[in-house]
């Protein structure tokens, strides 16, 4: 595995999230967290329950707001207020909870928000099933419950709804958390298999994952966090799952003495 | 991975009759109900029930609830719920009261009768009415007070408003053409009832077919021709076949009398006339249609349904939930307000008793209809049928001459029966 290109470039990178801090109820959920992504690139985002991964990555997507620091996207500082400016920056989130409403069926839930319509105004059900199709026969070939509500669907059908919603609308960076936390050996693989595609594709993708070995397969860095506190951001390359468990488990760096 | 080709799309699996119309079992269950509930009562009654006569009442007694019930599936389908309905549907009814009989005529000078009261009047409600339905969502979604709170102060605030505004004292007679919208009063007459039903089928017939060519057109599979052609002939003729009763009660003599000498004519003898259909049962059915179209194609209603389902997912995609209920309850505050217009117009006065228990009237039609409290399921027909059940169980009881405790126990305790059969329905469908 190479270092990425654009990285190595010196080009400005796709995301900065700089000294970015929040607390609830005076509590540091993220405190002073600096982390960064270039097109092409997975980062890692590891740590224990609780440790601030998906708080960080929430003020990204939109779903809290940051109290200090700065976002910046290709260099330029944005204000992300709510998950409707993310997405408008091409910031996609597959969240731990899938987020889909059970009561809608695949198509409803893969345009919720960004419905297709017809020159009326109306929804176009018909034309978004056809997306749907089309984007699910990419995805996963054996989705067939088109017509029913995702109530009625797999976890792994789910996933499959909630990732064809991140990476329909042309995201330039997508967040993952915890994608393959519900899905069988096989699913997971297809995800394994999807974020080398997308990659290649050039897009940024934060993975959020507790599993330290698809973390060593899929990412290029890892940044690991600790208590709300980042404790370092490394090489994949240059580092063995056991210099990444340390750093998770006793918040050390690699060469760092453990206290 | 590589390969673009879209999911296939599964042949069209052979069924019995009813999946091959494609029909809602749930829809088909609530109107066997109604039907077998009307032969019941019509039978008690030696026939009386099922009068041209009885079903226009029927009909006109049902719209101020039912329109109600259409925005209570909206609210309830988002997770909430409106306690302060029939005390909005006073308060509104006094302002427009009170307006036509005193501020327009009187106070700015415009005299009894004007033509242009009953349209300012309309305006002043209608604008009342959503203005304040927007103020309750707005404690509701950016104070973030629960619904249930919000409106029960509102049930206490807007049916004594309502009695501050009045002094507690009937006010009326109404101005004439505002009467239009009671029923009695104001209706279409023969002709332009079938003229209406002719339109009404044809747009039907219409819709069904652009729903069909909109499928096609992406290859998805249709229902069989004859089956269409079945559905068709059903909704046109329960269109024709609901026209054809209203037209077929006719105004009472002395009633048209009356009507004819206002005119300075006599009438000639043995002349019948058909009331036809209602200006307020008009006004039902299209807030029935308008409110159908923005549950199923607008982005609006897939936003209820969606935020109803998951309020968490509804805002991480994107949807401003807050913005979301201040409109759902501002849209149930205007049906508020246009059943007012309809019941005071209906009882060609403002009494201050108007609207009470209607919020509970409300909320049972909805649920009755299939609303899940629960949040994310409910139809507008469903709501519409659950309003004429209990309609026809009210009055058909009254008919029959069962005492009044007992009418209301039946209605209480058909309400949690209809919540039950609904429930095990779900679970044998396998739906949540």
């Amino acid at each position: 595995m190479t270092r990425n290109p654009k990285r190595a470039a010196g080009e400005t990178p796709l995301v900065e999230m700089d000294d970015v801090s929040i607390s609830f109820g005076g509590i540091k959920a993220v405190d002073h967290v600096s982390v960064d992504l270039y097109q092409g690139e997975v980062v890692g985002l590891l740590g224990h329950n609780g440790a601030g991964k998906s708080t960080l990555i929430k003020m990204l997507s939109g779903a809290y707001q940051k109290e200090t620091g700065e976002i910046r996207v290709n260099g330029q500082t944005v204000d992300i207020q709510n998950p409707r400016d993310a997405r408008a920056l091409n910031i996609e989130t597959i969240y731990q909870t899938l987020a889909l409403a059970d009561n809608l069926d695949a198509a409803s839930n893969l345009f919720l928000g960004r419905e297709l319509v017809t020159p009326l105004g109306l929804v176009d059900d018909s034309a978004m099933e056809a997306e749907c199709r089309k984007i699910m026969g990419r995805l996963n070939p054996n989705f067939q419950k088109f017509n029913e509500p995702v109530s009625a669907l797999s976890g792994g059908q789910r996933q499959s709804v909630a990732i064809a919603r991140a990476v329909y609308f042309n995201a330039k960076v997508l967040i993952m958390d915890e994608p393959t936390a519900a899905l069988g050996p096989h699913e997971t693989q297809m995800v394994a298999e999807l974020i080398q595609q997308l990659k290649a594709d050039g897009i940024g993708i934060f993975l959020i994952d507790h599993d330290v070995h698809a973390v060593m397969e899929l990412c290029d860095r890892a940044s690991v966090m600790k208590n709300g506190q980042l404790v370092g951001t490394v090489e994949i390359d240059d580092v063995t799952d056991d210099d990444l468990l340390s750093m998770i488990i006793l918040g050390k760096k690699p060469g760092e003495e453990a206290a | 991975m590589t390969d673009t080709t879209s999911q296939p799309i599964p042949e069209r699996q052979k069924g019995n009759l009813f999946q091959q119309l494609e029909l809602d079992l749930r829809l088909l269950g609530m109107i066997g109900a109604f039907v077998i509930l009307c032969i019941g009562f019509n039978i008690l009654t030696d026939g009386r029930f099922l009068t041209p006569r009885n079903i226009f009442n029927l009909t006109i007694q049902t719209v101020s609830v039912a329109i109600m019930a259409c925005g209570m599936v909206f609210v309830i389908v988002n997770r909430h719920i409106d306690l302060s309905v029939g005390a909005l549907l006073a308060t509104t009814s006094a302002i427009m009261a009170v307006t036509q009989t005193q501020i327009l005529p009187h106070t700015l000078g415009m005299g009894l009768g004007n033509p242009a009261i009953w349209l300012i009047t309309l305006v002043v409600g209608l604008t009342a009415g959503t203005l304040i339905g927007a103020f309750q969502g707005w404690m509701v979604g950016y104070l973030s007070i629960p619904a249930f709170i919000v409106t029960l102060g509102g049930f206490l605030v807007w049916r004594n408003v309502a009695w501050y505004l009045t002094d507690g004292q009937t006010i009326g007679p109404l101005d004439s053409t505002f009467l239009v919208f009671g029923g009695t009063n104001g209706t279409l007459g023969e002709t332009t009832s079938w003229l209406l039903a002719a339109l009404a089928a044809a747009l039907a017939i219409w819709g069904l077919w652009g729903a069909r060519r909109a499928k096609a057109g992406h290859g998805f599979p249709v229902k069989p021709a004859w089956a269409e052609a079945t559905l068709c002939a059903i909704t046109a003729g329960a269109i024709f076949g609901f026209i054809w009763i209203l037209n077929s009660y006719h105004i009472p003599k002395r009633r048209l009398e009356r009507m004819f000498e206002a005119r300075g004519e006599t009438m000639p003898e043995g002349l019948e006339v058909g009331y036809g259909l209602p200006v307020s049962v008009l006004i039902l059915i299209t807030v029935a249609v308008v409110m159908t179209i923005i549950a199923r194609r607008t982005r609006f209603g897939r936003y209820i349904f969606a935020t109803g389902g998951n309020p968490d997912a509804a805002e991480l995609s994107g949807i401003n939930t807050r913005r979301l209920t201040v409109k759902i309850f501002a849209l149930m505050g205007f049906l508020c307000a246009l059943s007012a217009v309809i019941a005071s117009a209906r009882l060609s006065n403002h009494s201050n008793d108007i609207g009470t228990l209607d919020e509970l009237r409300v909320i049972a039609a909805a649920v009755i209809g299939g609303t899940a409290l629960s949040g994310g399921f409910g139809t507008i027909y469903g709501a519409i049928l659950g309003a004429l059940i209990m309609q026809a169980l009210q009055s058909g009881m009254a008919m029959v001459g069962v005492d009044a405790p007992f009418q209301n126990i039946v209605v209480g305790t058909v309400l949690v029966l209809a919540v039950l059969i609904d429930i095990i329905y779900r679970k044998r469908v396998g739906a949540k």
